[in-house]
């Protein structure tokens, strides 16, 4: 079978498995064997790409397969994945692997629970794997739905608000974008001849620059209202505090790098020359998010809104570079998602561990949980250094490849910008050491922390994946780097092309 | 000679690091600490190795200038075709030297800590620490470009950070590591900008090719001028911004004393012998293009390091607290070396301040872990840092005893102990370039051999304290490395380092200098005679002197107050003016736009939801009045 749709399809199998299982034991099991099985393909899939590019195999795409699906306006069902595509899969499976994990003791409503998470986790491997913008807006929507019920039932506080929020302010994002993917669809001839929905076939003409000028801003606001854009961001605190734990990881764990992706891979790559224009706009809110989510992380207390202004700061990042128009910064930009990926799935697994034991995420009702829970405490700790960007960890390979990416345009303005952008690493080793300090280190502050147990096996395999896979990335990061980076040819070429 | 094994010095270390760090707690702890002391005599021993072979035997190229020696390499990470990391091994005089000396020092600080350590709950954990720390000072020192060097610098603040907070359930020290770990990282920024801009400027991060006197480096002089400065020497300036800020340079020393809420011997390896000079390394390192392309940044360096040198001599004649005595004393002693660089010239006898901070840091590494080792069994000993709470210690302590007075004696600069010679060569340079250099070093000296004998009279001499139990003498581990670094602190001074160490790799000699040396020594025991006064007997002299002194006294007994004013800008400025109104405008103004937008779109619907009432009546009305409109509308058209 086609490897590709089989990425589909294994969620859906193990949807419609769960839908006939009755036991509470047996739902998680094949949940967690389905989920296990799409982490093996995932993994797989990266070995045949590699395969195939060693052979010679050059073309943009590879595993490239294409459906009619929908005749009269030119719908295909289009699959293909280049270097970039392949890693946020592999992403994907993996924190859909940990986030089944986390979820072990779900036990409110657990069937229901599962297959909203499975449904959305279909959703995020469509998209990566779409060429046709049809099929990959149709993949979004199916992903960002489910997170209406996910939050609006199994959250916790102020859920039902923060479910309307997030969801509607993502529907928003999506009229946006809906109306950016039609424009060029209907621009995707400009010389006559067949409409197409196909991002390949889109890439080989140019969309002419008017429509470039109207669409552009739509379709990355659209993109960028799910990647955090300042200031459509204000739905993920909310969301993250409410949201149950593997929600939130699969959130901001890939969910948001939709937006990332979907700006680079859509409106970047098919629109150059209205990016090239308007860059300068989104530049300034991008690195207004950077530093103004890090500054935003710094007073808050409650450890998830922390992790989701940090957030709002890494992704901002993502998007930045990504309007750096250069090779260095998009390579940049696709290792931060997968580093920001792994890193904000681990915090939020750990914050949901530590609340689960605690029964608060205030971080001023903690103190010296690092002498009762080791293990959690020792994980926590390397997240945060990831987070704060230290070397030998994932987050430092992404920084300095989108900084010294960014330095590379030479004019004052985006100088200056990215000396901002980078001071934001002082400001996130303030946010990432306060809490250390205050939760983990000291004297405890409750008595009754000092009965609290650590780790258990369940809890222990996703923190073991999540913290080999941010540690291999930082230690080794030169193989998934050259991944990137050859994939990147076409998106550069026509940059060039546009420059020259 | 095939240098590829080099790499394993700092390889060893890591792996030792690894398996303690895994497994520290599922094996005998003993053996935790064992393991790291055996991996380090294997590092030691294959820098001396490798030091022996690059000096004596293959470092002279054919013009009897040591060459660098690229030992190691492999590409890690690119970023574009020219910008690449590398982690490698480069062997130049001055990496080799650190090598000898991380590897001496590290190696002495875990036999030490075999004893200093034992019983402590964190054993294992402090024994990992150690190594990760050894590992990563070794990675900065070898660095074959200035991005490996940054990572692992970072690394090395990382190692300081989780050791300061060893006692990790005491607040001060939480408060200290977080605190050193933010001020390194401020001036890091500085120096990551620095980077950027550099590589910007060269294209490459290859030290070999930007310290090449035909590199791209040295042809940008012709570069915009900002400020009276060009764009390199900003870069450059903002390199040294972060070697200030982990050599402890004033305005970022604030985080030195603080650190010394960690374990004494992390004290003495880190934060004074190895870590800290890892500023002056770094310049040293970049030294080629100081000199010869931004002579005005070299200025900087200079004038940075000659006024830590006098502030922190002037603080640590107050202070009470005998770790913090030292850590100021560290802070002066690599004011020394900055200022040693910063009036250095490049080439042969130009480079005499090179050679000179080089030596400096290599003596002052040796007599300063002493001082600490030596601070650290008194401590163990009586359980307080406090100097007010010790006194006539020498009768139950001999063997510290001895060796503090060699290291003070060293340090104070009194021939023929290592101190000395160094010192003197940093004065002479300084001479050379600028009086002034001179006479505030010259004064700094008299300071250091002031406070240095008043912190031993006053352990060792005067009144004797009541102290819970008798003070007893430190067992064979602790003492073995005070004898060993002891006798290296007398005796390291007669190294001919000009012969090895220079700026350009031209080995050349030295003459004495009496005319310098003489008055130096002669301040340095006039400092020791008035410590002798004060404080080899209890009197009221020292009172009287701080009287004399007024209220000088206590800003200097407080620091100047730089602790308040960072804390000052940290809380009310950062935190009350930018963290909170952002996080206020983010929930009142952006958050309650969106809301807004959501609450006026209800409103509006709540409105028109009258028209859709379901009721027959009001919808037929509503037809039947509209039907009427348009005719009478249709009517008016027509008669028109």
């Amino acid at each position: 079978m086609d490897i590709l749709t089989s990425l589909i399809l294994i969620p859906v199998l193990t949807v419609l498995a769960l839908l006939f299982c009755k036991e509470l034991k047996n739902i998680r099991v094949i949940a967690a064997v389905g989920m296990t099985i799409q982490l093996l393909q995932a993994i797989r899939l990266v070995f045949i790409y590699m395969a195939e590019r060693a052979s010679g195999n050059d073309s943009e795409m590879i595993l490239k397969k294409s459906y009619q699906w929908f005749e009269s306006i030119n719908i295909q069902y289009a699959v293909g994945v280049d270097g970039i595509s392949v890693l946020m899969i592999l992403l994907t499976g993996i924190i859909i692997f940990t986030g089944i994990f986390t979820s072990w003791k779900m036990e409110y409503l657990t069937k229901e629970f599962f297959i909203s998470l499975i449904v959305l986790a279909t959703g995020v491997f469509g998209f990566f794997i779409s060429l046709d913008l049809f099929t990959l807006f149709l993949f979004y929507e199916l992903a960002v739905l489910p997170m209406y019920l996910l939050i609006g039932i199994w959250g916790t506080g102020k859920k039902e608000y923060a479910a309307m929020k997030l969801t509607l302010m993502l529907m928003g994002g999506s009229a946006l974008l809906l109306v950016g993917l039609l424009g060029i669809y209907f621009n995707s001839a400009p010389d006559g001849g067949q409409l197409t929905f196909n991002i390949l076939e889109i890439a080989k003409v140019t969309i002419p620059i008017e429509a470039q000028r109207f669409f552009f801003p739509l379709t990355f606001i659209g993109f960028g209202v799910l990647g955090a854009l300042f200031p459509f961001h204000t739905w993920s605190p909310d969301g993250h505090a409410s949201a149950p734990t593997a929600v939130s990881m699969l959130h901001a764990g890939v969910l948001m790098k939709l937006g990332g992706y979907g700006a680079f891979r859509v409106a970047m790559y098919l629109m150059p020359e209205a990016a090239n224009e308007m860059a300068w706009i989104f530049i300034i809110l991008t690195s207004t998010s950077v530093i103004y989510g890090a500054l935003g992380a710094i007073v808050q207390t409650d450890l998830k809104y922390i992790n989701a202004y940090s957030s709002v700061s890494h992704c901002g990042l993502v998007l930045f570079a990504v309007l750096m128009m250069n090779q260095t910064a998009f390579d940049g930009a696709i290792l931060q998602m997968l580093s920001h990926g792994l890193m904000t799935a681990l915090f939020f697994a750990l914050i949901g561990m530590i609340y689960e034991r605690t029964g608060t995420r205030d971080i001023k009702k903690m103190g010296g949980l690092m002498k009762v829970m080791p293990f959690l405490a020792v994980a926590y700790v390397i997240a945060g250094f990831a987070s704060l960007g230290l070397p030998g960890l994932s987050g430092f390979v992404a920084e300095m490849t989108i900084f010294v990416g960014a330095f590379q345009n030479e004019d004052t303005f985006h100088r200056i910008v990215t000396i901002i952008a980078v001071s934001s690493i002082v400001v996130t080793a303030v946010y990432i050491l306060r809490v250390v300090g205050k939760i983990l280190l000291g004297p405890m502050i409750d008595e009754k922390h000092s009965l609290i147990s650590d780790a258990v096996w369940h809890e222990k395999i996703p923190i073991f994946v999540l913290l080999f896979t941010i540690i291999a990335m930082g230690i080794a990061p030169l193989w998934m780097s050259d991944i990137i980076w050859e994939s990147l040819g076409p998106i550069v070429d026509k940059l060039v092309m546009l420059t020259n | 000679m095939e240098f590829s094994y080099t790499i394993y010095i700092a390889l060893i270390p890591f792996a030792v690091f690894v398996i303690n760090g895994l497994f520290g707690s599922k094996i005998k702890e003993s053996f935790t600490g064992y393991l790291g002391v055996a991996g380090m005599v294997v590092a030691t021993y294959l820098s001396y190795f490798t030091a022996y072979h690059y000096f004596f035997k293959v470092g002279k190229a054919v013009d009897g200038a040591y060459q660098k020696v690229i030992g190691f390499n492999m590409e890690w990470l690119r970023f574009t075709e020219s910008l690449h990391i590398d982690i490698g091994v480069l062997l130049d005089p001055i990496s080799v030297m650190m090598l000898v000396v991380i590897t001496t020092i590290s190696l002495m600080v875990h036999i030490y800590s075999l004893g200093y350590m034992k019983g402590d709950k964190g054993y294992s954990r402090f024994f990992a620490f150690l190594s990760l720390f050894t590992f990563s000072m070794l990675g900065l020192v070898v660095a074959t470009n200035i991005f490996q060097m940054y990572m692992f610098w970072e690394l090395v603040g990382l190692s300081s950070y989780l050791l300061i907070a060893h006692y990790y359930q005491k607040p001060s020290a939480v408060a200290a590591s977080k605190k050193a770990f933010i001020v390194t990282r401020f001036a890091d920024l500085g120096f990551l900008i620095g980077i950027l801009i550099l590589s910007y400027l060269t294209g490459t991060f290859d030290f070999n090719i930007l310290c090449n006197p035909e590199g791209p480096a040295f042809m940008q002089s012709s570069s915009a001028v900002f400020l009276g400065l060009s764009t390199m020497g900003w870069a450059l300036i903002l390199i040294f911004m972060g070697g200030a800020g982990k050599s402890a340079m004033f305005p970022f020393h604030i985080w030195l004393p603080d650190a010394m809420e960690g374990p004494t011997p992390v004290s003495a390896l880190i934060h004074a012998a190895t870590m800290v000079v890892a500023g002056v390394f770094l310049i040293a390192r970049l030294f080629p293009i100081f000199a010869i392309v931004a002579p005005n940044a070299l200025e900087v360096v200079a004038v940075i390091g000659g006024f830590s040198s006098i502030f922190a001599a002037v603080i640590a004649c107050t202070q009470t607290d005998i770790k913090r005595i030292l850590a100021f004393s560290t802070m002066s002693q690599i004011g020394y070396m900055m200022l040693a660089l910063g009036v250095s010239g490049y080439g042969a006898e130009a480079g005499l301040g090179f050679m000179a901070s080089m030596f400096h840091l290599f003596t002052h590494a040796m007599f300063k872990a002493l001082l600490f080792l030596g601070a650290g069994a008194i401590i163990h000993a009586i359980h307080t840092n406090n100097l007010s709470e010790m006194g006539n210690l020498r009768k139950y302590m001999p063997i510290p005893h001895i060796t503090f007075l060699i290291a003070c004696l060293a340090i104070s600069g009194i021939p023929p102990f290592a101190g000395f010679f160094s010192k003197d060569e940093i004065l002479v340079a300084a001479y050379n370039h600028n009086q002034i250099y001179f006479w505030v070093e010259w004064i700094v000296a008299g300071l250091t051999a002031f406070y240095m004998f008043r912190l031993y009279f006053g352990i060792f001499w005067g009144k004797e304290k009541k102290y819970d139990h008798t003070p007893h003498d430190a067992p064979f581990s602790m003492t073995f490395p005070l004898i060993f670094l002891a006798i290296a602190s007398a005796i390291v001074g007669f190294i001919p380092f000009s012969n090895f160490v220079t700026s350009d790799g031209l080995p050349f000699d030295i003459q004495m200098h009496w005319e310098i040396a003489l008055p130096s020594i002669g301040i340095a025991i006039f400092g020791i005679i008035v410590a002798f006064v004060f404080y080899k007997k209890e009197s009221d002299l020292p009172n009287r002197a701080v009287a004399s002194f007024g209220s000088f006294y206590k800003y200097a007994l407080n620091k100047f107050y730089f602790d308040e004013l960072y804390l000052f800008v940290a809380r009310k400025v950062i935190f009350k003016r930018f963290s909170s109104p952002i996080a206020w405008f983010d929930r009142h103004i952006i958050d309650a736009t969106m809301d807004g937008v959501a609450t006026i779109t209800n409103y509006i619907a709540l409105k028109i939801k009258g028209l859709q009432s379901g009721q027959l009546q009001q919808y037929a009305s509503v037809f039947v009045s509209g039907v009427l409109l348009l005719i009478v509308i249709f009517i008016y058209l027509i008669s028109v």
